[in-house]
């Protein structure tokens, strides 16, 4: 008969309809919410999603994953005085591996020697032209550059960030990638211990 | 299976005089006379059987005065491909024969050399400029050309670090000193007049007779660049008699930024999350076919763990391509929406599992040299594992289910001849398109390389190669895709996922390499060059979009211009990828 393709065609957007309305009231039934819950959106980003699949930006928003990477930022630790202790040497490997170049790092040399001082005067970002590879968060030996999740930055100028605008506490980092976190700090921290049980030993053997 | 040694024995053997065995460390394959190029390739292609030219590219090795044109030429019955090579006098003009009547494929190519090389190419009947515009002055690949705002040779810039003011790179340069107009050149003033040219190329207007006295015209109608049927910024200048297309040219290069030539500032790590702008549906498909070149460069094994999960990756890719494909499809027969934003969904899916493992949905730059950037994590894993075996097999069910019987579709797709199989070889068309003329040419299968030689799987095929078959296959790709999955998933080991230590200056041994992977679209082909420093001293792209493109005007002649809509869609092009 023609028009049956059509026909099964439609019966396929008539159940995809029909979901729609029976998976809201199956979610009431339950006593559960669909919208605006982290419970519904991971449903419906989940491979049983049936029915409504869009999620309502900005008022709702997608889970990003740990690993998600828009633009970059820096790391600082709170230091005893409350001062921003920022972990970066700059070493320069970040702006040498940047792909399309838009890391620019001035670095601090001691007046008096002239020997460079391992802190950053400067940090410029140019976020224009950054393409969020990750590379200078992948390559940074210090831990001191990390991919930020919030994407929330569109405005009306050319977004250049120095230094101050950068960094962002060593708490905020661990908020966004707790995983991440941990594994480095416990790293850090063998190494530290490593170091102080070698320092020992070298102690120990000299006297 | 020939080997490229028993290949060697032949052609010098067969020429002596004429091909020379290129004996450069880390070359392969031969120098031919330029005189002989036209014999040789035709024996190449007739008495050796390498029917498939696929690559054409050039290299300037200005430190030796020498430009280079290598030829790569592949059989469809499979095995591993010819390379050989043109050596000429770096003086202009440089000219070299076209083997455009050997075969037809080379056509955008050789123009593609010839825009941004300067190599004529004699006996080519359309030599005219095809990525850069028609009043450019300069060929920007030879490495003596600079381009505006230009700052070093290579990339770490100096500027950057130990004393990174930053400025903005357009302050430098006010406009117009840095950029390589000709002479008594205003671009207030410009009147495109090179059109002429573009119409020329199409077949010439004619007036005639129909019936007694009524005349009519074939007039000339542009499709683009801006037209939602053309997946971009794709031009396509048609000829018509009615509604009949006599006549077709497509204009590309609006989103051209010369890939190749920022690949040569790249350092080799740099160029990978620049891969991912290449065919952007498909980042993954990228990163694959770049790092495996590099690999073969740096003669480095793969981590095994990361084998399969470049695998797993590539497969997820070309499944959502081909929903997305289908999708579009529909789209341009004027079903808007319902069956794309179906297909979309499942896309969401297989992109949050890229997002999960990479950082981003389309941009992944996951890959590295030796491995992947970072493991699965076990729950994206079992997602992956729901999604294999319950979710994409029903999903694709359901869409054949909605669309294939549907009798609109039908009629405007069975039939609709699209190639045979002996035009789609001569034309270097490759991916989907070839195989649904009855050539069953999978690299995966023919020229195997990562580990899909350990799976079990069917070369997709079909026999008419007509829309309907063209369509048709890509649900069969899917299949064989969810197959190699279930398998990859079911084998994959523990272990590491990198050979390498990360590094993010890797060393590269002089020499070539060219590498080739099947893309969703065709064969992807990346052809790198090392003079053992940081920095490619050649990096070029063989995209399959932008080959693949130039039988359309073959595809195209004599049917309906409705068609031509479908025609192009079939082709499955992706502006990022065609204009590099
Ligand atoms: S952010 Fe890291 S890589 Fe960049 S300069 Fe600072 S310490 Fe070096
Ligand atoms: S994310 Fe990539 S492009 Fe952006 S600053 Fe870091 S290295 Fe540069």
């Amino acid at each position: 008969m023609y028009g049956k393709g059509i026909l099964k065609g439609l019966s396929v957007t008539w159940k995809r309809f029909w979901d729609t309305y029976t998976e809201d009231i199956s979610w009431v039934m339950r006593g559960k919410k669909r919208y605006n819950t982290d419970e519904g959106i991971r449903h419906r980003s989940s491979k049983d999603t049936k029915g409504i699949f869009t999620v309502q930006y900005p008022e709702e928003q997608l889970i990003v994953p740990e690993e998600f990477r828009y633009v970059p930022f820096l790391v600082y630790d709170e230091g005893a005085d409350g001062k921003k202790e920022v972990r970066c040497t700059s070493c320069g490997i970040c702006a040498k591996v940047c792909p399309p170049q838009c890391i620019w790092i001035v670095r601090t040399n001691d007046p008096a020697t002239g020997r460079p001082v391992p802190v950053p005067t400067d940090f410029y970002i140019d976020m224009d032209i950054c393409m969020n590879c990750g590379f200078c968060s992948e390559y940074c030996p210090f831990d001191a550059i990390k991919m930020d999740h919030d994407f929330d930055i569109a405005s009306y100028q050319r977004n250049v960030y120095n230094l101050e605008k950068l960094m962002k506490p060593a708490a905020y980092y661990a908020g966004i990638r707790p995983e991440n976190y941990t594994r480095e700090e416990e790293a850090r921290k063998a190494k530290e211990a490593a170091k102080a049980a070698k320092a020992e030993a070298s102690a120990a053997a000299a006297a | 299976m020939v080997t490229p040694l028993t290949a060697t024995v032949d052609l010098v053997v067969r020429f002596p005089g004429t091909v020379a065995a290129d004996v450069r460390p880390g070359y392969t394959g031969f120098i031919i006379n330029k005189e002989n190029l036209v014999e040789v390739a035709t024996a190449v292609r007739d008495e050796f059987g390498y029917d498939l030219l696929t690559a054409v590219t050039a290299i300037d090795y200005i430190a030796e005065n020498k430009m280079e044109v290598v030829y790569h030429a592949y059989k469809t019955t499979g095995g591993a491909g010819l390379v050989f090579r043109v050596q000429v006098e770096r003086v202009d003009p440089i000219e070299l024969p076209s083997l455009i009547d050997i075969w037809p494929g080379v056509d955008f190519q050789e123009r593609e050399a010839w825009d941004l090389y300067g190599i004529k190419f004699t006996g080519h009947p359309d030599l005219r400029r095809i990525l850069m515009w028609e009043g450019f002055e300069g060929h920007p690949l030879r490495k003596d050309w600079k381009e505006p705002f230009f700052e070093e040779e290579t990339k770490p810039f100096k500027s950057r670090w130990p004393d990174g003011q930053h400025t903005f790179a357009e302050n430098k340069n006010p406009f117009r000193d840095n950029l390589n107009f000709p002479k008594d050149f205003d671009p207030e003033k410009y009147v495109v007049d090179k059109e002429e040219d573009l119409y020329a190329s199409l077949e010439r207007y004619t007036t005639k007779d129909v019936e007694g006295n009524m005349k009519t015209d074939h007039i000339v109608v542009n499709l683009g660049p801006h037209h939602p049927s053309t997946h971009g910024v794709l031009r396509v200048a048609v000829t018509m008699d009615g509604e009949t297309i006599i006549g077709l040219k497509p204009v590309m290069g609006y989103l051209h930024r010369n890939h190749d030539k920022i690949g040569e500032r790249n350092t080799y790590l740099q160029n990978i999350p620049y891969t991912d702008r290449l065919d952007y549906f498909n980042s993954m498909s990228n990163n694959f076919g770049y790092c495996t070149t590099v690999e073969k460069l740096m003669k480095i094994p793969v981590a095994e763990r990361a084998e399969y999960i470049r695998v797993i990756m590539a497969e997820l890719s070309r499944i959502q391509n081909h929903l997305i494909f289908i999708g579009m499809l529909m789209n341009d027969l004027g079903t808007m929406y319902t069956p794309s934003l179906y297909a979309f969904e499942e896309r969401e899916l297989i992109l949050d599992i890229f997002e999960a493992v990479s950082g981003a949905r389309m941009m992944c730059n996951y890959f590295r040299f030796g491995g992947v950037v970072r493991d699965i994590p076990d729950d994206v894993l079992q997602k992956i594992k729901g999604l294999v075996s319950e979710r994409l097999p029903a999903k694709t069910d359901e869409m054949e289910r909605f669309l294939n019987e549907n009798e609109i579709l039908v009629a405007r797709l069975k039939g609709i001849h699209v190639l045979n199989a002996e035009d789609a070889i001569k034309y270097s068309v490759t991916g989907p398109v070839l195989r649904a003329t009855g050539v069953p040419y999978d690299l995966r299968r023919a020229d195997p390389y990562s580990i899909y030689d350990r799976f079990d799987f069917d070369v997709a095929v079909r026999q008419n190669g007509d829309m309907m078959d063209n369509y048709l296959i890509r649900f069969d790709e899917i299949r064989q895709s969810l197959r190699i999955l279930e398998q990859a998933l079911k084998q994959i080991p523990q272990g590491p996922i990198n050979s390498q230590k990360a590094a993010y200056q890797v060393r590269v041994p002089a020499g070539e390499a060219y590498g080739r992977i099947e893309s969703p679209k065709g064969e992807l082909g990346f052809y790198v060059v090392s003079n053992g420093k940081p920095n490619p001293y050649r990096y070029h792209v063989r995209p399959a979009s932008f080959v693949n493109l130039t039988a359309v005007e073959s595809m195209c002649r004599g049917t309906k211009i409705a068609d031509f809509v479908a025609l192009l869609a079939m082709l499955d092009i992706v502006m990022g990828e065609l204009d590099r």
